[in-house]
């Protein structure tokens, strides 16, 4: 079947199996930062933007992505640079397998609320699974990189 | 991920009920269960084009589509506001923000899972399903039901000036809970849900009068069965369902 998307800012017309998952679809475009992870929906490596929000690309149908838009983190990579600096700087990464879809998670919060205290960070990253870094530093790492412009995160979305 | 050989987008509910009258084919909601599956489906019955992505309120009720998104019953200002945060706190420990971008109200009111936290919620309010043929049905009577091939078309919560609460305990942050709990109360007549028990979640209806609400969580918590699996025991459970049933009812205002 065909689909036409807009994927990373490009419009894309392609052929896809009507079972293929948007993680094979994305990484088949060329976007091998999504990863597979767990393939069960709980890991968060396979994150992705569909219409901006972020989604799980192992458990979506490439189909559903049929008139909308997609973003992986080669769409955002300066935005990922520059968080990416802050997770080197607090040594907040080990393997680096988990980095795609955390950053991508961390972006999109960013994108959703304003200075969210540190329990509303955990919360929004709850979905995202690190197995080597012991998730401190990745903490620490995304409160300076929301609070690099001044200010603290201190929670007044609610 | 099982393997299927056609998707259709449908245009009509009629359409979408036809096509799922085959066994081979699959009404996808959110994907997040089916794609645990394996085998060979036929088609995959899309329902994203008839707009039952919507949460409409009214003044005697809320109607929500089966493709709402288990985030957006979490950040309906609606809802909140009508039932003070009870569907915000039974979905918020479900995986993460991106999985409940996909899960879907109609797919996980369908499943009607045993450690299902929407059920337990949706139990305890006055909750009604409506299917594409077999019309509005009580909540309760539908979770009993065989698994039919109907198109779960909507979810309708009664605005009763119901006050509700909700809590759950997981052995680990994002697990399926070990124990579910929904509590609400008009007066002092209170509708108790609890699932994860570890069988699908069930309600009874409780008159409070007169009763503590160590007392009423006492004879609620009797009330329901309670078994083993992996993540605790049986009296473990019936041990957690009454303490969380009075934790909730103090919650809502029920005296010591
Ligand atoms: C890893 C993981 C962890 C989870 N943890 C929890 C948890 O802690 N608490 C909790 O409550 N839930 C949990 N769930 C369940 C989840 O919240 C959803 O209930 C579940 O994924 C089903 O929703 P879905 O939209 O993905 O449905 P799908 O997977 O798309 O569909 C599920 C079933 O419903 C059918 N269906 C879908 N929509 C309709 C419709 N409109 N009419 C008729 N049939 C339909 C499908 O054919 C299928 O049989 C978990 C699921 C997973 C995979
Ligand atoms: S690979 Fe998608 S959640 Fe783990
Ligand atoms: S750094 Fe290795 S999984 Fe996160």
């Amino acid at each position: 079947m065909e689909i036409n998307l807009i994927l990373n800012g490009k419009k894309i017309k392609a052929q896809i199996r009507p079972d293929e998952l948007l993680l094979d679809f994305v990484r088949a475009q060329g976007c091998w930062s999504v990863k597979r992870g767990c393939e069960t929906a709980n890991c968060g490596l396979c994150t992705v933007w569909l219409d901006g929000k972020p989604v799980l690309s192992c458990s979506t149908l490439a189909a559903r992505a049929d008139g909308r838009t997609v973003t992986t983190l080669e769409g955002v990579a300066a935005e990922a640079e520059a968080f990416g600096s802050y997770l080197a700087e607090e040594g907040a990464e080990q393997c680096g397998f988990c980095s795609p879809g955390l950053i991508m998670n961390v972006l999109a919060m960013e994108r959703e609320l304003s200075n969210p205290s540190e329990e509303e960070i955990k919360e929004y990253l709850a979905g995202n699974l690190c197995r080597c870094t012991g998730y401190m530093g990745q903490l620490r790492a995304i409160r300076n990189y929301l609070n690099r412009k001044g200010g603290e995160t201190n929670g007044e979305n609610r | 991920m099982f393997s299927a050989r056609e998707y259709v987008k449908v245009n009509s509910l009629e359409e979408a009920w036809e096509l799922n009258q085959k066994r081979a084919n699959v009404i996808a909601g959110g994907m997040m269960w089916l794609k645990m599956g394996n085998g060979q489906k036929g088609t995959i019955i899309d329902l994203s084009g008839l707009g039952l992505d919507q949460i409409e309120e009214s003044e005697e009720e809320f109607s929500v589509g089966c493709m709402c998104t288990l985030r957006q019953i979490e950040l309906d200002p609606g809802l909140e506001r009508e039932f003070g945060g009870v569907f915000r706190e039974s979905v918020r420990h479900i995986v993460g923000v991106q999985f409940r971008n996909g899960a879907t109200v109609g797919g996980s009111v369908y499943g009607r899972y045993g450690f299902s936290d929407v059920l337990t919620c949706l139990l305890a309010l006055d909750t009604y399903v409506e299917l594409y043929k077999g019309g509005r049905i009580p909540l309760g009577e539908f979770a009993r039901m065989p698994y039919t091939r109907d198109v779960v078309v909507k979810i309708i919560v009664k605005k009763d000036k119901r006050q509700a609460a909700y809590a759950s305990q997981r052995n680990t942050k994002t697990d399926f809970p070990v124990i579910a709990c929904a509590v609400s109360r008009k007066a002092d007549s209170w509708r108790i849900a609890v699932g994860a028990r570890p069988e699908k979640a069930e309600y009874i209806c409780l008159d409070g009068t007169g009763k503590t609400a160590e007392e009423l969580a006492r004879e609620a918590a009797a009330c329901f069965s309670y078994g083993s699996n992996l993540r605790g025991s049986a009296e473990y459970r019936a041990h957690l369902a009454e303490v969380y049933i009075r934790r909730l009812a103090k919650e809502l205002g029920k005296e010591a």
